[in-house]
């Protein structure tokens, strides 16, 4: 609160100097424009907008003006300014400031760095981005956490620019901002228009799920696609790393999972795989909630852990297959205890998404001693309650680890008894408003996913419906409104791997992206069509190889 | 169970009948082979020089490594020959353009599917890259961006040549008279003035076919266009012309009612094409079109080829009335490769029977093949290749292989298999589904 306030003085300051320079203004809350543009000139370049139409997601308020500023790369510093939490000695700003001073001016490399002043231009010259952290608690050596801060304040005048931040994530969300504000002109020369923008995002679990199961990510996809995540605002991985077909997670306390379950010895990500990943990814805002998705969906498991899986039945005999973990053995127990701790200190987060989706009866059904206990335990012939039992104990153990728990909506369909802070991940098309409606309805966090299932993919501009989707389009009170925390992008890997990872991915997540991040008003799709052919071309010139949204070229095309 | 001690092969003896070896590949090429693997023999025999490129590709294909590392090769007999003569990929390099590489990069994936024609849609509405000799303010005017998305004169030929080494014939494609947007800037007075009312409305549509103009424009462009590709193929479109500029133009309704056409606008398309067929037939070159010149009754020669295309009625009866009325047709409509869906899409691909129309065996015979096209609208280098292999293989092996050949629980497992030789080739294809390659794409 205090750090906003101080925000909210150096805004005024600002505003008194800046409000005598600007000229013309230009007013996007988001709302659309008064006039109408003009339709989009599907296949011309995008060089010929104004300076708002390169944000991508689209800030809360942004405010631009027609007076430019020049940028001299030789003599352009990003840096702490007086007053910040951080300094030198934030080594996720440092790193910050040397990758934001690389895509905004690395392209350009090839130009001899001169003395010449610069040259042509009257524009006067931009010198600094200063940065200023406000909390006490910076947020520097730490991890980034659903109610981390990522709002911010830029204003963009001369000489100096300032980005104002509570916490080290909302100084990543404004440097991406303000490398998104700066442009070439038609001589080469770097500008950037005076602005201000006040933003932050509208939910605050934006994720991409990945899954390294049905097709192995060589950690090189994974890094590439943080850049790409973090060039987009997500501030969510949600690495559904094992499933049935792979177990490519290299477990410390039981290293025959990897080496029975793996594809192969190469498929499989070392501890230092995934540190590097937690690491890559914190410098850039962004969580790492790994998936450990149980009880179905765990044939891998049961190659490196014996009598894991239930073994199913025909009649009196085992069949030699295999169904979901086996809810009955203390030996289950045991094992997940021991696992998830090791799960719970490898990974960070304060939360580990736990699955209890897909689970199949039929293998349980089947067998003698699931039946007996079936019996035992007085369920009757109602197998959700044997799943409830096993997701129970699951919880239990992975709450005693101090982790807060992400679950799939079947979890809580088949009514297992939930933590108050256990976020329910909705996810099957069919009706899912009344889904939000019954989650958020009981108490509990939802994260919408169904219309957003990237994998399922189709012929066209696609992009506009995942745009289009609206979240809180559900029945509820506002109280209920407020569990639903966001959402994401979902990308199952049966026919993805990395050969098609990042076209198949981006710029389609893109709309995802803003529909989390900006207003929900932000929703005219001629304007996000425009916004959204520059963000790609962005994307492009920085490495990421994203598909076209339709008809036209970029300046810079892929290598 | 230990293998009989490996004999070491050190030669592929390649036998040629009738070498042409600066020749260029054709619809009438052989590319028969036979391949003889046996103890300390390997013989490759072909009549001609394309079908021992068809069959070093087989062999590189039968070459396997063992966990120890050697290279080792199956005792082997193959006898091999395609089932149709044309097997074409299209790639549109106007809606998105491609750089060279990526052109030289599909040739070579062609090659290893066997694919024997690159169809060059090169140009249509949004840009104009190719830059013409004769007319350079086309791709000056018309291209995205005319210095670096063109394709120069020396582009075109290193895409012929590296296509003519890999046994592919370039068969470039200039659609007229509709899909010429980027035609205009560079061209004034080619395309037709659209009115609103009676003026001019600043739009424009199709060529203009009632000037002479246009069609002293069409002989010096298709002149230069036959001396720069080899092949004695063009493709001339005549697709998806919009009769609604035409007809709201005061002069071409005038034209309309000189000539005796009523309002039926077909007779001017008709009128357009017949034309331009008779140029290119007069500057050596053989034609091929897109169906709606078929379909229209627009009156053709009896050597073209109709490209058969359109979802509006079922294909294959379309297949039955063009071969029906003599002309060979070539079929791309269940091969729209561009048109991805969730799965294994390539299955849908592969079962196409292109022969499984109503008609004579003489009419059969008139389908010497097909093309899968990749239309550009959403494709880029960014997914060219991922969207393009290995669903494409599913073709290639249709047009390839024998009709009896349609196993899919078989093609599954010798695909995915393919698919893995492509990543090791370091080509970027996409899987088919669930499963892994030894060797992935790094990303």
């Amino acid at each position: 609160a205090m750090g906003r306030t101080m925000g909210l003085a150096g805004l005024l300051m600002g505003l008194f100097l800046v409000s005598a320079v600007l000229v013309s203004t230009s007013l996007r809350h988001g709302a659309p424009r008064a006039e109408p543009g003009p339709k989009p000139a599907e296949w011309e370049d995008a060089s010929g907008a104004g300076p708002e139409d390169s944000l991508w997601p689209l800030p809360q308020w942004v405010r631009t003006s027609r007076r430019q500023l020049q940028l001299a790369p030789d003599r352009f510093q990003l840096l702490h300014g007086a007053g910040s939490s951080a300094g030198p000695a934030c080594g996720l700003l440092q790193d910050a400031f040397r990758r934001y001073y690389e895509l905004m001016f690395g392209q350009s490399r090839w130009r001899k760095r001169s003395r010449r002043p610069l040259g042509g231009r009257a524009e006067p010259e931009l010198l600094q981005l200063q940065v200023v952290i406000e909390s006490q608690h910076s947020g520097c050596h730490s991890y980034p956490h659903l109610g981390s801060s990522e709002a911010y304040h830029l204003t963009v005048t001369e000489p100096v620019a300032i980005l104002k931040a509570d916490e080290v994530w909302g100084a990543l969300r404004g440097l991406e901002t303000f490398s998104q504000l700066v442009h070439e002109d038609d001589y080469g020369s770097f500008l950037v228009n005076e602005s201000e923008i006040d933003d932050f995002p509208r939910f605050a679990h934006r994720g991409i799920l990945l899954d390294s199961s049905r097709h192995y990510l060589p950690v090189k996809s994974i890094l590439t696609n943080l850049d790409a995540m973090a060039f987009n605002k997500f501030n969510v991985l949600h690495w559904h790393i094992v499933d049935d077909q792979s177990f490519p997670y290299q477990s410390i306390y039981f290293p025959e999972l990897s080496d029975k379950g793996a594809y192969s010895y190469n498929h499989v990500y070392t501890p230092s795989d995934v540190h590097l990943v937690i690491e890559y990814a914190r410098l850039r805002g962004i969580r790492v909630i790994p998936e450990f998705d149980t009880p179905g969906h765990t044939q891998s498991w049961g190659k490196g852990q014996k009598d894991l899986l239930t073994p199913c039945y025909n009649e009196e005999q085992p069949t030699g297959s295999f169904g979901p973990v086996n809810p009955i053995l203390n030996t289950t127990y045991d094992f997940m205890t021991k696992f998830f701790k090791e799960i719970s200190s490898v990974f960070p987060d304060a939360y580990i998404h736990l699955g209890g989706d897909e689970v199949n009866f039929d293998c349980w059904k089947s067998n003698p001693n699931v039946k007996e206990f079936m019996k035992k335990q007085g369920f009757g012939i109602d197998y959700a309650k044997l799943e409830s039992y096993y997701i129970q104990n699951i919880l239990d153990i992975v709450s005693s680890y101090n982790k807060g728990y992400m679950v799939w909506q079947e979890v809580f369909d088949n009514k297992a008894q939930l933590k108050p802070d256990t976020v329910v991940q909705v996810w099957i098309e069919n009706n899912y408003a009344h889904e939000l409606s019954s989650v958020t309805g009981a108490g509990f966090t939802a994260i919408l996913a169904a219309p957003w299932y990237l994998d399922y993919i189709s012929y066209g501009q696609d992009w506009k419906k995942y745009y289009s989707v609206e979240p809180l389009n559900f029945l509820g009170s506002e109280k209920q409104k407020k569990l639903l925390i966001g959402g994401e992008a979902c990308l199952w890997g049966e026919f993805v791997d990395a050969t098609n990872l990042t076209p198949r991915l981006w710029p389609r997540a893109s709309a995802v992206g803003e529909r989390l991040w900006s207003s929900s008003n932000v929703t005219d799709l001629e304007d996000a069509y425009k916004r959204l052919t520059i963000h790609r071309c962005r994307m492009l010139r920085r490495g990421i190889s994203a598909e076209p949204v339709f008809v036209g070229y970029c300046a810079h095309e892929a290598r | 169970e230990n293998p009989p001690q490996a004999l070491p092969c050190t030669q592929l003896l390649v036998f040629v009948a009738t070498p042409d070896c600066d020749g260029f590949p054709n619809l009438d090429s052989k590319e028969s082979y036979n391949l003889s693997v046996s103890e300390g023999s390997l013989l490759l025999s072909a009549d001609a020089v394309w079908g021992a490129l068809r069959g070093l590709e087989t062999f590189s294909q039968l070459v396997g490594r063992d966990q120890n590392g050697t290279y080792y090769i199956n005792k082997t007999e193959i006898v091999d020959f395609p089932r149709f003569p044309h097997r074409g990929l299209l790639l549109d390099t106007s809606r998105h353009y491609l750089p060279l590489r990526a052109i030289l990069e599909t040739l070579d994936v062609m090659a290893y599917n066997k694919f024997n024609v690159f169809h060059w849609h090169i140009v249509d509405d949004p840009s104009f890259p190719y830059e013409s000799s004769t007319f350079p303010e086309l791709s000056k005017q018309g291209a995205f961006n005319a210095m670096s998305h063109v394709y120069t004169a020396g582009d075109v030929q290193a895409v012929i040549e590296y296509a003519r080494l890999r046994g592919i014939r370039v068969i470039a494609e200039f659609d007229t008279p509709g899909h010429t947007l980027s035609w205009g800037p560079g061209a004034p007075g080619l395309l037709t003035p659209c009115y609103s009312g009676k003026h001019p409305s600043g739009t424009y549509g199709p060529i203009n076919p009632i000037l002479n103009s246009t069609y002293q424009f069409v002989t010096s462009l298709f002149q230069e266009v036959s001396s720069v590709f080899p092949d004695f193929f063009l493709h001339l479109g005549g697709d998806e012309v919009d009769f609604t500029c035409w007809k709201s133009n005061p002069e071409i309704r005038a034209f309309m009612k000189q000539m005796g056409f009523g309002e039926d606008y077909r007779k001017l398309e008709s009128f357009y094409i017949q034309r331009l067929l008779d140029i290119v037939s007069s500057l050596g070159k053989g034609s091929i079109l897109w169906q709606e010149v078929f379909d229209n009754g627009v009156k053709l020669r009896p050597d073209s080829i109709i490209h058969v295309w359109k979802t509006s009625k079922p294909y294959m009866e379309e297949m039955a009335d063009v071969t029906k009325a003599g002309y060979q047709a070539l079929l791309s409509t269940p091969w729209y490769l561009n048109r991805i869906s969730y799965g294994q899409d390539w299955m849908a691909a592969y079962r196409v029977e292109p022969l499984k129309f109503k008609g004579s065996a003489k009419q059969k015979d008139l389908v010497i093949g097909g093309e899968a096209c990749m239309w550009g609208e959403y494709v880029d280098i960014t997914n060219l290749t991922p969207r393009l292999w290995p669903r494409a293989g599913a073709v290639a092996e249709r047009l390839w292989s024998n009709a009896s050949v349609r196993n899919l629980q078989d093609a599954y497992v010798r695909l995915a298999a393919f698919r893995c030789q492509l990543l090791g080739r370091g080509v970027q294809a996409q899987p088919l589904y669930v499963g892994y390659c030894e060797n992935e794409f790094s990303g």
